[in-house]
């Protein structure tokens, strides 16, 4: 089991580093879904190993996807509208609220 | 009546209070309400006294306790006893006399009812003073007696002299309080109280030492020097002739200048027990005596003469009040005591009488200087009249007054014949210059014709009293007749009364020196046989020094007066220029130290103020590069610190490794913008 | 236990994952970053295969792969400066997010190694779809309906912000 959950950390890892470092919008986003995906590695591990008489973590699992998508959508309709108003997703440029 | 007797100052009181806060203005009213309450104290005086004779003459005492500690005892009361009778009878006969007279001396004045308060309070005081019954009440009685006097011989303020005069009698006779005081603090200490009977029961019991006796007789005497204007500080009682006349008359003659001789008589317990201070009193006494009758020879303003005959006179009676002192102490019986105050009560009619008569001669010429008058006595019946009457009894002239009680005088003398040669030598000198006085003034040709056609006799108020005091001159002598066996003598005594054997000899002897007087005068200045001027160039040093009153007035002006004013220069000078300067400069240094405050405030307060401003903004420079509106620096700091926990948490000490970590990272990313862009600034690339 | 062939399988697709993963937050090219993106959630499908979860490996497949990847491939399409292929992706945070991910790595690393797990070795119910269907409608029904909503939402959403401005 542990490897599984290795993998999910360093997923995850992986996945904060790209969020605190891509430049652009849609790489953020992209990173995220990197995170969402090692939390459904480890929720499915869990599942198998601790507690596989009900699929209480795939159910979980499943709704973390669903929930996933809906925010890739709504993200990415922002990211729309900033490379509309800034014609460009250089978010170091997204910074109305600095001093 | 006797009960209540402590009434009777209360009523010149009233008199007093009333003028000064309600009648001020009514002129007539003031004056009879002022003559109302004295002729009223002078009938409860009359009841007073009678009840005194009917008693025999025993003492009574009446008091309010206010300390009554083993210590100190202090107490306001009243102890009449003969002696007090008699004064009370002399001081409102005398005062309502004197306040009669004043309706017409006074009339005009614009200070009239002012006038007849101060008497009234005057009269308040004095009789106050003779009916206290511990020397401290005397001692506030005393005290108001000068206050009073300064306030009368000051009347006319608003001449130099006058107001001079005044000051000059009140801080002349203060010295002589301070000596009185002395006296009354030993008395206290040793003593232990100060009511009359008690201390003179200790005495009498030998519980004070001679010399505490010795001390506080001398002390107490001077208060009596002040008063009574004995040498050395009689200066005051000839500049007091500055006065209105009745004022000189009432005060300088009769009763004021009587206190001095009173407290020696009431104190003579004191001073029976110390031969030494006795002796004191009677030789100054003596000199007063000698030295003042020498000065009366020379003089020419009426009043200055009438005033050394004063202190001529009292000196007399000190005298003789220290001889009966010696005497006693020695245990010989002595008739001072009853002589001295016989003196006293007939002293103060006839030269009341005196004063009062020149002050109606000078009312009619309006000049003091005797050199200007003469031949007066067709113009003014009643007044020289009197005015000889009153001469004969000062000369000692069988069967006035004056020839009883001086004759006592020189019958204490009897056994002292230093003091018996000087007592007949000042009686010679008395006779020869009061009628000296009285031939130039209203004998002769007038020397002054326009004042001479002016004078006429004075008005009904002003004569008067001099026909009252006339009569009692010729007849208050003979309660104090030799040959009466319940006379004076029985009344007024000390310890013993005292009956003497009236001597023929005395009386024969002091006759002839007291016509010899006249008799000499009369040459002189009836007769005109010899010239008095001759005389006076023959003796010019003498004279001179007579005339100018011994010098006196100019040696303690040397002496006292110019020292202390220039000390007052100095201590002037130290005020203004040291005292002031201190406050000045206190000033200048608080000014100077508000100036330091004000550098202060505006620059350390307000700086640290400024500074604190100055602080947040620097502080906000410093740390508004947080919101650098980047998210995803917003999101490195909660993901680093939640990490941060985490490890904490995990293992303290790869805490401390991470978060030295992250200071190294910050720190070199700090340093790379600087080395950059040359400037310390976290801006993100706006350009971009 | 697994055996040797599962491992390997597993030390195979967590490599492609961790490489691809790596190269999704590295690349400056954005299309490529996407490329790689599906190869990561093509792998990861594959260890839910190895974890006895079919059918989630399908829809894994189905939606990330399929609708989600395809989504962000048409923002990067929609919104692209493919002429700045050679601006730098990464911003200057760099140093310290490896640092900051070093440390996270390490914790969590250290906190699975040092945690007793209650490892219970039952086997899986053999029919996942029927079982998984099962419970979606029977236990977990209201989140199955509230999710519809939150895709409701998310959709009415996405179309009104992203319209254009009825000028």
């Amino acid at each position: 089991m542990l490897q599984y959950l290795a993998l999910a950390a360093i997923l995850f890892a992986i996945g904060v580093f790209g969020v605190l470092t891509r430049r652009n919008a849609v790489g953020i986003l992209m990173s995220l879904e990197l995170m969402f995906n090692a939390a459904n590695i480890n929720l499915v591990t869990f599942n198998r190993y601790i507690g596989p008489e009900n699929l209480t973590g795939q159910i979980f699992a499943t709704f973390v996807i669903v929930i996933a998508a809906a925010e890739a959508v709504v993200g990415l309709a922002i990211v729309l509208l900033l490379y509309r108003n800034w014609r460009g997703i250089d978010v170091d440029n997204i910074n109305l609220m600095k001093w | 009546m006797l009960d209540n007797a402590f009434l009777i100052p209360f009523y010149p009181l009233l008199a007093f209070v009333v003028i000064i806060f309600f009648t001020r203005w009514n002129e007539k009213l003031s004056s009879y309400i002022s003559i109302g309450m004295i002729l009223t104290g002078f009938v409860h005086s009359l009841f007073v006294l009678m009840q005194m004779l009917a008693r025999g003459g025993e003492p009574l005492e009446k008091m309010v306790t206010f300390i009554s500690h083993p210590a100190f005892h202090l107490e306001l009361g009243m102890y009449i006893d003969p002696l007090t009778s008699v004064m009370l009878m002399v001081v409102t006969i005398v005062s309502s006399c004197v306040q009669i007279y004043s309706l017409g001396y006074m009339h005009g004045d614009p200070r009239f009812s002012r006038y007849f308060s101060y008497l009234s309070l005057f009269t308040f005081s004095m009789l106050g003073l003779v009916i206290a019954n511990n020397f401290f009440m005397i001692f506030i009685f005393w005290e108001l007696v000068g206050l009073t006097s300064y306030l009368l011989i000051g009347f006319w303020f608003e001449k130099k002299s006058a107001s001079d005069a005044g000051k000059k009698a009140f801080i002349t006779t203060r010295i002589g309080d301070l000596g009185f005081i002395i006296g009354i603090l030993i008395l206290a200490f040793y003593a232990g109280t100060l009511n009359y009977q008690q201390v003179f029961e200790k005495v009498a019991t030998g519980a004070l030492s001679p010399a505490v006796l010795t001390a506080a007789g001398i002390f107490i005497f001077c208060g009596a020097v002040g008063k009574s204007a004995q040498f050395p500080l009689h200066v005051w009682l000839p500049d007091a002739m500055e006065g209105p006349t009745p004022v000189s008359a009432l005060i300088h003659a009769a009763t004021m200048v009587a206190a001095g001789v009173y407290l020696v008589a009431r104190a003579m317990s004191l001073f029976v027990g110390s031969a030494e201070a006795s002796m004191v009193v009677a030789v100054i006494g003596l000199i007063t005596s000698l030295m003042a009758a020498s000065i009366a020879l020379t003089q020419n303003d009426i009043k200055r003469v009438l005033a050394y005959s004063t202190v001529s006179q009292l000196g007399y009676m000190i005298m003789a009040l220290g001889l009966y002192g010696v005497d006693s102490a020695h245990g010989h019986h002595s008739p001072g005591f009853v002589a001295g105050t016989f003196h006293l009560m007939t002293h103060a009619f006839f030269k009341a009488l005196l004063f009062l008569g020149a002050g109606s001669v000078i009312h009619a010429v309006h000049t003091n200087d005797i050199q200007e008058m003469g031949g007066l006595s067709k113009k003014m019946k009643r007044t020289s009249i009197t005015f000889f009457i009153a001469c004969l009894s000062i000369a000692g002239i069988f069967p006035l007054s004056g020839f009883w009680s001086k004759d006592e005088i020189i019958a204490t003398t009897q056994g002292h014949p230093v003091f018996m040669f000087f007592a007949l030598l000042i009686a010679f000198m008395t006779a020869f210059y009061m009628f000296r006085l009285s031939f130039l003034t209203f004998t002769g040709k007038p020397r002054n014709e326009e004042k001479y056609h002016h004078a006429h006799e004075s008005p009904d108020s002003m004569t008067w009293p001099l026909m009252i005091l006339a009569f009692l001159t010729v007849v208050s002598g003979w309660v104090g007749l030799p040959w009466l066996s319940h006379g004076f003598s029985s009344f007024v005594y000390h310890e013993a009364a005292h009956h003497a054997e009236p001597s023929y000899v005395l009386m024969i002897v002091s006759t002839i020196v007291a016509l010899s007087g006249i008799g000499v005068a009369y040459l002189f200045y009836y007769k005109k046989r010899f010239s008095a001027d001759a005389i006076a160039e023959r003796f010019k040093p003498l004279y001179t020094l007579l005339y100018h009153k011994y010098y006196f007035d100019e040696i303690y002006d040397a002496i006292i007066i110019r020292p202390l004013l220039k000390l007052t220069d100095a201590l002037w000078w130290f005020d203004a220029n040291v005292v002031d300067g201190l406050v000045n400069f206190s000033g200048w240094l608080t000014v100077k130290w508000s100036d330091l405050k004000q550098w202060f405030d505006e620059h350390i307060v307000d700086g640290a103020v400024n500074g604190a401003g100055y602080v947040c903004m620097a502080g906000s420079w410093l740390f508004k590069y947080i919101q650098s509106g980047s998210v995803q620096f917003y999101t490195l700091t909660v993901i680093a610190a939640a990490i941060g926990i985490v490890i904490y948490r995990v293992t303290p000490e790869g805490f401390y490794y991470y978060l030295a970590g992250l200071i190294v990272m910050l720190v070199s990313r700090i340093l790379a913008r600087i080395v950059k862009t040359g400037r310390v600034k976290a801006e993100a690339n706006i350009e971009g | 236990m697994e055996t040797s062939v599962s491992q390997l399988i597993f030390y195979l697709l967590s490599f492609i994952i961790i490489i691809s993963a790596i190269y999704v937050v590295t690349l400056r090219n954005i299309f490529h970053s996407a490329l790689f993106l599906i190869l990561t959630l093509f792998s990861v499908a594959g260890i839910y295969i190895l974890l006895n979860a079919e059918f989630l490996a399908a829809v894994q497949v189905l939606i990330y792969v399929g609708a989600i990847s395809v989504l962000i491939i048409f923002a990067i399409m929609l919104t692209s400066q493919l002429a700045s292929k050679k601006i730098n992706q990464s911003n200057e945070q760099v140093m310290i997010g490896v640092f900051v991910c070093a440390g996270f790595l390490l914790a969590s690393l250290g906190s699975l190694a040092n945690t007793v797990w209650r490892i219970v070795d039952k086997p899986m119910p053999e029919n996942n779809t029927m079982t998984l269907g099962k419970l979606l409608m029977n236990d977990y029904v209201l989140p199955f309906e509230v999710v519809s909503l939150v895709l409701l939402a998310a959709l009415i959403g996405a179309v009104v912000l992203a319209r254009k401005e009825s000028a």
